[in-house]
Parts: structure tokens; sequence; C-alpha cells
């Protein structure tokens, strides 16, 4: 259904840029709290570590990353495109070699954070 | 001609100005961050589990070499002014005038504010004993 909206794949790219970039500026709010609290409040900051270790944490975690990761990879996307505008005719095809990166690199980070969930 | 390559960023302002400073930064700082980002989520949360991330492990790992304290200021100054210049973008996307203004107030005093926390923690933290 969301592919064959008319904006398509450029359309998409651009609201998933936004979305995880709202989405990690909530995390670097949270981000920099905690670290605060490693200095001024160090028993609080060990709490705060153990809910980023529970099994939701984790899941939380996870989609961090996911959402970090996507915000990188196509941030470079755009940059490419800005200053060589020969790609933008492959916006789309860029965009899909996002997504192989992103699977590539992802799913052996979110096994690893996950892992311990499962007893790992 | 340059409608046509605004398929995912905003187009690069034709005028020199403020306005083009600010779109070149926010490549710079999108750049820099691909490494400073990638670099720390791949430390802190692969290699290291958050589960052995204590406060004493930031003191006395994380935080023992200047180096480090460093690369984590620079790290949050690069944050600091790529949230900020991009919640600009979207915020001028929905508000205009003076209700635009008085959001951006909000994010500018924020982003201010979450620098100036994390400069003292970085700056204050105690080395460990050597």
């Amino acid at each position: 259904m969301l592919i064959r909206y008319r904006g398509r794949e450029g359309m998409l790219a651009w609201a998933f840029h936004r979305i995880s970039g709202v989405a990690i500026w909530v995390f670097v709010i949270f981000h920099v709290i905690d670290i605060f609290l490693s200095g001024a409040n160090p028993s609080a900051y060990d709490t705060v570590l153990q809910i980023y270790a529970s099994p939701i944490g984790r899941m939380g975690e996870t989609l961090l990353g996911a959402a970090l990761l996507y915000h990188a990879l196509n941030g470079l996307r755009i940059i490419v495109m800005d200053f060589w505008p020969v790609f933008t005719r492959y916006h789309r095809q860029l965009w899909y070699l996002n997504w192989a990166l992103f699977a590539i690199v992802g799913l052996p980070v979110a096994f690893v954070i996950l892992k311990p969930i499962f007893g790992g | 001609m340059t409608q046509r390559y605004s398929r995912s960023g905003s187009v690069r302002p034709t005028r020199q100005g403020s306005e083009r400073t600010i779109w070149y930064l926010m490549r710079l700082t999108g750049l820099a961050l691909f490494v400073l980002s990638l670099s720390h989520f791949l430390i802190l949360h692969v290699l290291y589990d958050p589960k052995d991330q204590t406060a004493a492990f930031i003191a006395n790992v994380r935080w023992s070499s200047l180096f480090w304290r460093a690369n984590d200021w620079l790290f949050l100054t690069v944050v600091i002014i790529h949230a900020v210049l991009g919640i600009r973008i979207v915020v001028g996307d929905y508000l205009k005038g003076r209700s635009r203004t008085a959001v951006m107030a909000f994010f500018y005093l924020l982003g201010l504010s979450l620098f100036a926390f994390g400069t003292i923690v970085v700056a204050t933290l105690p080395q460990p004993p050597a």
C-alpha cells in the first residue's frame, strides 16, 4: 500500500529520514540526562543502565540502532545526490542499496544486542 | 534545473548567505556523524554490553583517557549542531512566522542545555586514581 503511494521510494526515504531523525533526537535527550547522572548520582545511573539492559530496553536499543543506521546511510545517499547530481537518476537504486547495507550490517548487530534476552 | 535535484534533501540555496552556510553545515556534520555515531554505537552497544556499563565503568574505563573524553565531547558538539539544524528544517516545514520562532526558541534552549549538561559531566567526572 505504502509503496503504491504517488511519492513512492523517494517519498518513503524522506519520511523515514524525518521519523528516524526525530527518534534519535528523543534518545539524545535521554542519553545526555543519563550520562549526566553518572557524575551527579552514580547509583541512579546504574539503575537506568539496568533498564537499558532489560529485554524491553534491548528492543528499544535495537530500534535506536536501526534508526541511526538508516539515518546515516540515507544521509550519505542525500549527500551523494547533492554533490553529484547525476546520481539523482538512480535515487531508487541507491535507496535499495541502503537497505541491502542496512540488512548486512544491522542484522548481526541486532543479533548481538538481542541475544541475552534468549539467555545467550 | 535545481528543482530536479530535490528528491531527498533540500535544494542548495543558490544565494550566498546563512541559509547556504547552514545547508553545507548540515552535510558536513552529517558526514562527521556517520563516523562518530556509528563508531560510538558499535563500541558501546555491541562490543560492550549495557549490562556491564555502570557509573564505575564510565569513570574507570570509558572516560579514563583524555582521548575518549575529547572524542565524546566532539561527538556531543556535532550531534547538537546537526540535531538543532535538522529540527529547524522540520519545524520550518510545518510552522511559519511567530509560532516557528517560538518553537525554535524552545529547541535552541534545549540544545544549549543538553550541550551544557554533557559538557559539565565529560569535563568534571573525576579521573580514576592512577
